[in-house]
């Protein structure tokens, strides 16, 4: 479990961390740490799973990913667990999610984001799902983001998002 | 546009990166550059946005609850509809999408009580009701994300 000290160092390392030679001691001093804590903290929390990993985040549409889709797909109760953990291994899927369906309008459960540099990249990626579901996609949708309406890197309350 | 050691940092260091006293440095040792040479890379990239940032990242719901959230709003209505959503700071994602659920946003509340909160005053400021899909699994084991940098 994290405790005070942890949440206070994921709160400042949110916006990311200082491009200077020694980060980690200048987020220590803030903090009123040592540079050793703030490292070992860290590493603690990567270890136990509180933190995905440290490094790199790119900004997929930037670089290039400009078709980003939202995959939906209706699968079976049964086999989302199993078919979900296949789908989230796919290296072009970047997130994959269980989450409610709320019937009759939402038959969807299971969430794939998938990213290309074109349409066609694209439409082959939902093919390949649709090809590992085989039997057990009951349907499926692809929502395209056609605006960004906010989009925040570091929230403004005092809590650090997630990715 | 992207360097060699642009392109090296984008892809190599999206996890694993140095737990040391100088992550620069030992980041320069390995790709046989200098730690200014890093430092300068990883800025240009910061600043023109092909980063978001270099740091740790977060599993949903290990700090706070969150949950994505659709609506289906007309179209004239949208962009009120969105402006007052995303006036709240703990919406930090919110697209419009193609689909008569055409409005989607990530909210992330301290716990279970706050999030409720935070949907009936949503739901009370803009009229429409929100289907709540909070995540019930997490399949997806984040080891970044490879990018294709060539032709660019």
């Amino acid at each position: 479990m994290l405790d005070e000290t942890d949440r206070k160092i994921i709160q400042a390392t949110q916006a990311g961390l200082p491009l200077t030679p020694q980060p980690y001691q200048a987020i220590a001093e803030q903090l009123g740490l040592t540079s050793d804590d703030v490292m070992l903290r860290l590493a603690a929390m990567k270890n136990s799973g509180s933190i995905r990993r440290i490094g790199a985040v790119p900004n997929h549409y930037k670089l290039g990913y400009r078709f980003n889709g939202m995959t939906v797909w209706n699968v079976p109760d049964e086999v989302i667990d199993e078919l979900g953990q296949q789908v989230g291994r796919l290296d072009f899927v970047s997130h994959c999610y269980h989450r409610p369906r709320h019937l009759p309008e939402w038959p969807y459960n299971l969430f794939a984001m998938v990213h290309g540099k074109t349409q066609q990249a694209v439409d082959k990626q939902i093919q390949q799902i649709a090809d590992l579901l085989g039997d057990s996609n009951l349907g499926c949708d692809v929502l395209y983001s056609t605006k960004i309406l906010k989009k925040t890197g570091f929230r403004t309350s005092n809590r650090p998002v997630t990715d | 546009m992207l360097t060699t050691l642009h392109k090296q940092l984008l892809n190599d260091y999206q996890q694993n990166f140095p737990l040391s006293p100088r992550p620069y440095q030992d980041i320069a040792e390995a790709l046989g550059v200098t730690e200014a040479d890093v430092l300068s890379a990883l800025t240009e990239l910061n600043d023109n946005n092909f980063i978001s940032r270099i740091g740790p990242v977060i599993p949903p719901n290990h700090i706070g609850v969150s949950a994505l959230i659709a609506m289906a709003v007309p179209e004239q209505h949208l962009q009120t509809v969105a402006d007052k959503i995303s006036a709240h700071p703990e919406v930090n994602h919110n697209y419009e999408r193609e689909h008569r659920f055409n409005l989607w946003f990530v909210v992330i509340a301290a716990d279970a009580e706050h999030l409720d909160a935070l949907i009936d005053a949503i739901e009370q400021e803009t009229s429409y009701p929100a289907m709540l899909l909070p995540m019930l699994d997490d399949f997806f084991i984040d080891l970044g994300f490879k990018l294709d940098l060539n032709n660019d």
